[in-house]
């Protein structure tokens, strides 16, 4: 149990950041007001009703998307290869926005239209995405990632036209919620992503060996056993799930998928049976850590998180681009 | 003849049309060691690939100890063959030798990729045999060339197969790795009576290795032979389209070759 030395620290910080986040913002909460509140203490109340669930909303969803960021630069065996950079989170938010546009309300089985729509979107986004580099043999990443760039343009342009045939409100409504935010009472959305990262994380904790195995080549996996196109169909299926679910809740935060795997990766090593946890309780604990800074900054005015993560998550993606190739970690 | 490992029947494979390997057909003996030779192009490594079902799609029929080959799982095939890769490429391995030779396990990993206990002594005995031990705490990718190609050796050893199946193993090597890799090959095959199969572009390679020779041109059998009788000019004029000069070594008493220049 050497190798898993790590968990009990990331444990303890993630669970830290995740409670003592709340405490943080325009009004700081004591501790006492969260143990032992008075009748109808409203520092109780902002940290129960309002700081602690937008809290388990933002840790779950940066979990999820930071796992599927593992999960692709795994297949592409490249840092750079995220939902956001390859298009999936804005297949996501095109399915989305088109459930908005179309006034779609209906839950099926206790998912919602919207959701529904973003994990459609997604998949159609990987899809495409794959395809296209499919189409061309021996295609390089860089091809790989232009045909990501080539399919956030085309999805970003059908999102602009929704939004130009939307009615003022309903316009805002889409914009605000690209940018990624996670202003939500209650623990209601933080509990419809919980049972689809749950079941996102047990799938991948089953599928640790062929993680692995697949960042050191399709081949390679092949002859030591792994059934290739089957376990690449159960990622595409999984991850459109998990970014679906998480954009039609807090919307294309980006660059999340990008940062958290690769600093995983820097501190556990690049063995998917550590990085997955680690990935997870990074990446939830990172966002929480984005939107505490992103709604306290500008106090008492909220930045959607989103706008946050994407300015760390440049200057990051250009770092990785940049940098000079090192011994474990994967290169671009 | 002997027990047949690999019976290969008509064996055909297009990519997009274009046709790679044409009716190809060899019964590969248990415990052999065959070369396959050709010149670039010839299908050789595809031939590979597609007996470890890495490419899929080809027609034909392609029988492991018996069975049909598509009968197979990939985990099934993978405990029975194991392949090493051509040499070179500027893909990164980012993970420690060690943890490299225990994807060799997959095959037999349980749920949540758990080694069992006994596989690390099998994981242990593979990298022994491969001489990589010295250097199991280092990622491949601070390794020399001929480092890392032991190190793909002692993975497919860890997958306990009973044939081997190697893609140009000795490339870009120098002539000490050369040595070594194929010192550690004889001994497999001495040892433990594995199969195995190489692709090589150097003649002198497949002769000095001894057993037989499956020889590619345009994706087709050229020859199929002892390696005793493949040093005959006419018959790797056929196969590489250059002439040769023929060298016999008092050591060995084997008849070498040494290339000329193209056919006319």
């Amino acid at each position: 149990m050497k190798q898993f030395r790590f968990l009990p620290v990331f444990l303890i910080v993630s669970s830290a950041v995740l409670l003592g986040a709340p405490l943080v913002g325009g009004n700081v909460v004591p501790l006492s007001a969260v143990f032992n509140p008075g009748p109808d203490d409203p520092a109780a109340m902002i940290f129960w009703d309002i700081r602690f669930p937008r809290a388990c909303l933002a840790w779950l969803g940066g979990a999820g998307l930071a796992a599927a960021g593992m999960v692709f630069q795994a297949m592409f065996r490249n840092p750079l290869a995220t939902p956001f950079t390859l298009g999936v989170s804005s297949g996501a938010s095109l399915g989305a926005a088109l459930a908005v546009r179309l006034g779609l309300g209906t839950i099926f089985m206790g998912i919602s239209a919207v959701s529904v729509g973003a994990m459609a979107g997604a998949l159609l986004a990987i899809t495409l995405v794959y395809g296209l580099t499919r189409l061309k043999r021996n295609c390089s990443t860089g091809a790989m990632l232009l045909a990501g760039v080539a399919v956030n343009f085309f999805f970003s342009s059908l999102i602009l036209l929704i939004q130009y045939t939307a009615d003022f409100h309903d316009t805002f409504r889409i914009l605000r919620w690209l940018m990624g935010g996670l202003q939500m009472v209650g623990f209601d959305a933080a509990l419809r992503l919980l049972p689809f990262l749950v079941l996102g994380a047990a799938v991948l904790a089953a599928r640790v060996g062929e993680l692995d195995l697949l960042t050191t080549g399709e081949e390679l996996a092949a002859s030591r056993g792994v059934s290739v196109g089957r376990i690449k169909t159960t990622f595409f299926i999984l991850v459109s799930i998990m970014v679906g679910v998480v954009v039609s809740t807090c919307g294309p935060v980006g660059f999340v998928g990008l940062m958290c795997p690769h600093i995983c990766r820097l501190i556990v090593g690049p063995d998917h049976r550590r990085l997955l946890p680690a990935t997870l309780l990074f990446g939830g604990a990172f966002l929480v850590a984005c939107d505490t800074v992103a709604r306290t900054v500008f106090a008492p005015t909220e930045l959607p998180v989103g706008i946050f993560t994407s300015f760390l998550g440049g200057p990051f993606f250009l770092w990785l681009l940049l940098r000079p190739p090192k011994g474990g970690t994967l290169s671009i | 003849m002997s027990q047949a490992a690999l019976e290969i029947e008509s064996l055909s494979f297009s990519i997009r049309g274009s046709s790679i390997l044409r009716n190809v057909s060899a019964h590969i003996g248990a415990g052999e060691t065959w070369s396959i030779i050709g010149a670039n192009g010839a299908g050789k490594s595809t031939l590979l690939k597609c007996l470890m079902r890495i490419h899929t799609g080809w027609s034909g029929g392609v029988r492991l100890f018996g069975r049909a080959l598509t009968s197979y799982s990939q985990r099934e095939l993978a405990r029975r063959v194991a392949y090493v890769p051509q040499p070179g490429g500027d893909q990164r391995f980012p993970y420690t030798v060690r943890a490299f030779v225990r994807m060799g396990r997959y095959a037999y990993s349980g749920l949540f990729g758990t080694t069992h206990p006994d596989d690390w002594g099998t994981i242990g005995a593979a990298m022994a045999r491969a001489n990589v031990e010295d250097f199991a705490e280092r990622t491949l990718d601070t390794l020399s060339g001929g480092e890392r190609q032991k190190v793909f050796i002692a993975a497919a050893l860890a997958q306990g197969g009973d044939v081997l199946l190697l893609d140009e193993p000795t490339a870009f090597l120098d002539y000490r790795h050369q040595a070594e890799v194929s010192k550690i090959l004889n001994e497999i095959n001495r040892v433990s009576g594995a199969t195995i199969v190489t692709v090589t572009h150097d003649v002198n390679a497949a002769i000095l290795t001894g057993g037989r020779v499956l020889a590619l041109r345009n994706g087709r059998v050229a020859w199929d032979g002892p390696t005793d009788e493949l040093a005959c000019e006419r018959r790797l004029g056929d196969i590489f389209d250059a002439t040769f000069r023929f060298i016999d070594d008092p050591v060995t008493g084997l008849r070498l070759v040494a290339p000329q220049g193209a056919a006319v």
